[in-house]
């Protein structure tokens, strides 16, 4: 989030949640708890098989109008944060593309 | 292959089971005993998700595991056997014999439970039933990921281990 704030001003799009000493339904009541307070409909977590990512795929099963998005990284973040004219969806899908592109191996060792 | 190591962890599936251990120990199968878990299939589809495809995941009721424990065991896959609790874990053991070692990778605060580590929090009756494990024989460390130290349950619990009291 920080890194966020310092590349585009607009840190404050995000949310942070942190789910360290939670068990999996304390992860879950804070995510449902967070989204209702304000009013969250597109998540980002870092992996498919973390304990946030469950979280928030038991929400999707009872909450319609959620995205998730598994994996992401700050190119993704930063996308999503400038395509704000677009549908939740949209932007999450976009910004999903520019993260895959951001990845890359680079050097000769 | 013996299994590589019965974790008790209230988040079931997540980074640490999948990735923080297994990818150190190469772990090819993991078989969570749960009997809720265990006849719940969109639970099933859930945790499925989150495993990658060269890791098998099988979901098993106690009574079930207690059943195809030795199959397990003989797997030629490294694997872990998961618990959510003490409870199924203790059951499980009950019914198969003691084993080596049980890590307790997360038991996370709920109404009732004291803080006895950052990651690991008990109510009385699980207290008691990790007691009657070591009391067992059984070596019971709470360790939340490989790098971290494991933390023997009896210098928690101040209960001595088996060898030392029958020394």
């Amino acid at each position: 989030m920080s890194a966020v704030e310092q590349i585009t001003g607009f840190g404050n799009v995000f949310i942070p949640l942190s789910n360290s000493d939670l068990s999996g339904e304390g992860i879950e009541d804070r995510i449902r708890d967070r989204a209702t307070e304000f009013g969250i409909k597109v998540f980002f977590t870092d992996l498919p098989a973390g304990s946030a990512t469950i979280a928030v795929r038991r929400m999707m099963r009872d909450t319609t109008g959620i995205i998730l998005v598994t994996g992401a990284n700050l190119a993704t973040l930063l996308e999503f944060v400038f395509r704000d004219e677009e549908s939740p969806g949209d932007a999450a899908r976009h910004a999903v593309e520019k993260g895959k592109i951001a990845l890359a191996a680079q050097g000769d060792g | 292959m013996p299994v590589q190591l019965y974790r008790i962890d209230d988040r079931l599936i997540h980074g640490q089971v999948v990735v923080g251990w297994g990818q150190p120990l190469n772990i090819r199968l993991i078989v969570l005993v749960d009997d809720d878990v265990a006849c719940c299939d969109w639970e099933q589809d859930l945790y499925r998700m989150g495993v990658p495809p060269d890791m098998e995941l099988k979901f098993t009721d106690v009574a079930t595991a207690v059943h195809e424990h030795a199959t397990y065991a003989k797997d030629p896959r490294p694997s872990i056997i998961l618990t959510s609790n003490v409870a199924t874990m203790r059951a499980l053991l009950a019914g198969v014999g003691p084993v080596d070692h049980v890590n307790v990778g997360g038991i996370h605060h709920r109404p009732g439970r004291v803080q006895k580590l950052r990651y690991v929090f008990l109510s009385p009756d699980e207290e008691r039933e990790l007691r009657e494990l070591i009391a067992g024989g059984v070596k019971v460390t709470a360790q939340d990921v490989p790098g971290a130290r494991a933390v023997p349950l009896d210098e928690v619990l101040g209960v001595a281990p088996k060898a030392e009291r029958s020394a």
